[in-house]
């Protein structure tokens, strides 16, 4: 702010105080949801505002499987998360590594038709896995990939977005830099792992929240690519909880998206500082 | 130790009818030990001569030789050579023991060596107790002094520096080219300075190349340079302000251009003949002297004052006679040093 007036200082915080109420309170509304009995939640008119007693046996019900009130079975969370887990890291650092190696190739090397090749890997942004989804399910399926972690991944990992965002800051490297690299006698890869790598540490940390964020969040492509519940992932198990049963325990539902929120707001979180930087950083 | 031979060295960028030469066939011998200065304006290809040195750009034609090996064909690592760079191009990443450490390590040089080496070119560039500092932690000419402790502890047999002071401050620039004199006469090492300021040029070689438009102009000791430039360019390129360069005034024959230093005018209020008659237009005091600027016919000249000399009111006339035993004479068609005319 240029200006220092008491009176848009609380306006201003006013207005950001709306904003998180506005984010935060179905949120919080959830997480209450999630420590009543479903019979509450059912009869109560409106929701209730203030958590209840019955946090502990939901979310250990959400998180081990069994039978809710209303009798319907729920499976274990637990091992839709870690599937989750899984394939976001695998596709996350996935993605980094190939697009580290494309930008690299594309930035510091003159090989024939590398403008083609560039463009190429950029038009494949027009070509997210939605729109080639039949095809590719068919190379998954003929390939024995399905309720594979490698089905579950390996299709999402190439990514035109982080091989651009690298490409852009490799751009930024001073030519100095690779040529005082090559009178010290490091080799391209030395000077990748050496040189390349450790100034990358920002824009990859944003990349990670980016793609981990990305690869958790799938619903599609796993919706294809399994058929063994012990494969599924969690965004899949949410959706099963509502679907299909007649009576439906909404405390479980609350606690399981909660559950599933957890571990990227953990990443999100945990890496703000190094996201921001990524992404804003210019020093070198 | 090894001296550089440059033979017909020629660069063209791009090929065939669309070529743009930027050397045009440079022909050169460094003596082993020597530091030699590159020097000309922006774009002359003072720099690009000097990485085709380093190996970082490759040669159309012609041969470099570093001792006794032809290098053309070899990377830049096995040239034998360090570079010190305009912007230092220190690692960011690294402390500044790892940054001058680098070379060796790739060069699997073993770790106590190493260590003595980076400690001893520490002591000389009074870097002791920055070595675990990163590069962003330290002043620009901390960083300067850093980019030449990585070149000396590879023990090159030739420095190459690419205008490594040209990011200092005034006071600084001066600091660091004295030690750079200090460096070079105690390590004896083969030295080329690429740089576009004919002060530092003047101060710090013991032979200079000038160049222009991709050509060498002239190629000897600060002296030479400065007494019996080559050419017009060099002329007007080496000494501030620059030579005098006339060519219509009288006792100037056709064809030819007489050229006189500044220092080398000397000015009279009376008129008597014996020299050329000139209006003052303008003056600049500098301290311990004045640069007086006038207007002779058509042309300008400047003139070199001391302080005790009275300075002449603006817009009087007065005489100015040059120096006899100190005229230069050009011709005029190819700018090119010539006799005096009979």
């Amino acid at each position: 702010m240029v200006e220092r007036r008491p009176a848009l200082t609380l306006i201003t915080h006013l207005l950001l105080l709306l904003g998180v109420m506005v984010v935060a309170f179905p949120v919080y509304l959830a997480w209450v949801a999630s420590t009543h009995t479903a019979s509450t939640i059912a009869q109560s008119m409106p929701l209730p505002l203030w958590p209840g007693a019955h946090g502990l046996d939901n979310y250990a019900l959400a998180l081990l499987g069994g039978v809710g009130e209303s009798g319907s079975r729920y499976p274990a969370t637990l091992p839709m998360l870690g599937v989750s887990l899984a394939s976001a890291l695998i596709i996350a650092l996935g993605k980094i590594a190939i697009s580290l190696l494309s930008a690299f190739a594309i930035v510091y090397f003159r090989f024939p038709m590398r403008q083609l090749v560039f463009w190429m890997v950029f038009v494949t942004l027009m070509l997210p896995v939605e729109v080639r989804i039949g095809p590719t399910y068919q190379v998954v399926a003929d390939l024995g990939l399905l309720n594979t972690y490698a089905g579950l991944t390996v299709p999402l990992i190439a990514s035109a977005t982080a091989t651009f965002l690298l490409r852009q800051f490799f751009l930024t490297v001073p030519d100095e830099l690779v040529e005082a690299a090559r009178i010290d006698g490091a080799g391209p890869m030395r000077f990748f792992r050496d040189v390349l790598l450790p100034l990358s540490a920002t824009p990859m940390a944003a990349l990670f929240v980016i793609q981990f964020i990305y690869g958790w969040n799938q619903y599609l492509w796993p919706l294809l690519v399994t058929t063994d519940e012990s494969m599924y992932p969690i965004v899949l198990g949410i959706k099963r909880l509502i679907a299909g049963e007649v009576y439906t325990d909404w405390n479980i539902v609350m606690a399981v998206t909660l559950l599933a929120m957890l571990p990227p707001a953990v990443v999100v979180i945990g890496m703000q500082k190094w996201f921001v930087k990524g992404l804003v950083d210019t020093e070198k | 130790m090894a001296g550089i031979q440059l033979r017909g060295l020629v660069k063209r960028y791009g090929q065939g009818a669309h070529a743009v030469p930027v050397l045009h066939g440079i022909d050169a011998s460094v003596h082993d030990g020597e530091f030699v200065v590159i020097v000309g304006p922006s774009g002359c290809g003072k720099s690009t001569l000097l990485r085709m040195v380093a190996g970082l750009e490759e040669i159309t034609e012609g041969e470099v030789q570093i001792g006794e090996r032809v290098v053309n064909e070899l990377e830049p690592a096995e040239r034998d050579i360090a570079m010190v760079f305009q912007n230092y191009a220190l690692y960011p990443h690294m402390t500044v023991f790892d940054n001058m450490a680098y070379g060796l390590k790739i060069a699997r040089v073993p770790r106590d060596e190493i260590r003595a080496r980076v400690d001893k070119a520490a002591a000389i560039l009074e870097l002791g107790g920055l070595l675990h500092r990163k590069p962003r932690e330290l002043s620009g000419g901390q960083r300067q002094r850093v980019a030449m402790g990585r070149a000396i502890v590879r023990q090159p047999q030739v420095f190459l520096f690419d205008e490594p002071l040209s990011n200092l401050d005034a006071k600084l620039r001066a600091q660091t080219r004295l030690e750079i004199q200090t460096l070079h006469r105690e390590l004896g090492i083969t030295s080329l300075f690429v740089t576009h300021d004919q002060v530092e040029a003047m101060t710090l070689a013991q032979r200079m190349l000038v160049m222009n438009g991709g050509r060498m102009e002239q190629f000897g000791t600060p002296q030479e340079v400065y007494e019996q430039p080559a050419s017009t360019f060099v002329a007007s390129f080496i000494g501030s302000p620059p030579m005098n360069l006339l060519q219509q005034a009288r006792g100037v024959p056709q064809g030819r251009i007489l050229g006189v230093r500044p220092e080398h005018l000397r000015l009279s209020a009376q008129i008597d003949g014996n020299g050329w008659v000139a209006r003052v237009n303008a003056q600049e005091m500098l301290g311990a002297e004045r640069l007086l600027y006038l207007r002779l016919g058509d042309e300008s000249v400047i003139v070199r004052l001391d302080e005790a000399t009275p300075v002449p009111p603006i817009g009087s006339e007065v005489q100015v006679t040059p120096r006899a035993d100190r005229l230069h004479w050009f011709d005029a068609a190819t700018g090119l040093r010539g006799e005096e005319p009979a």
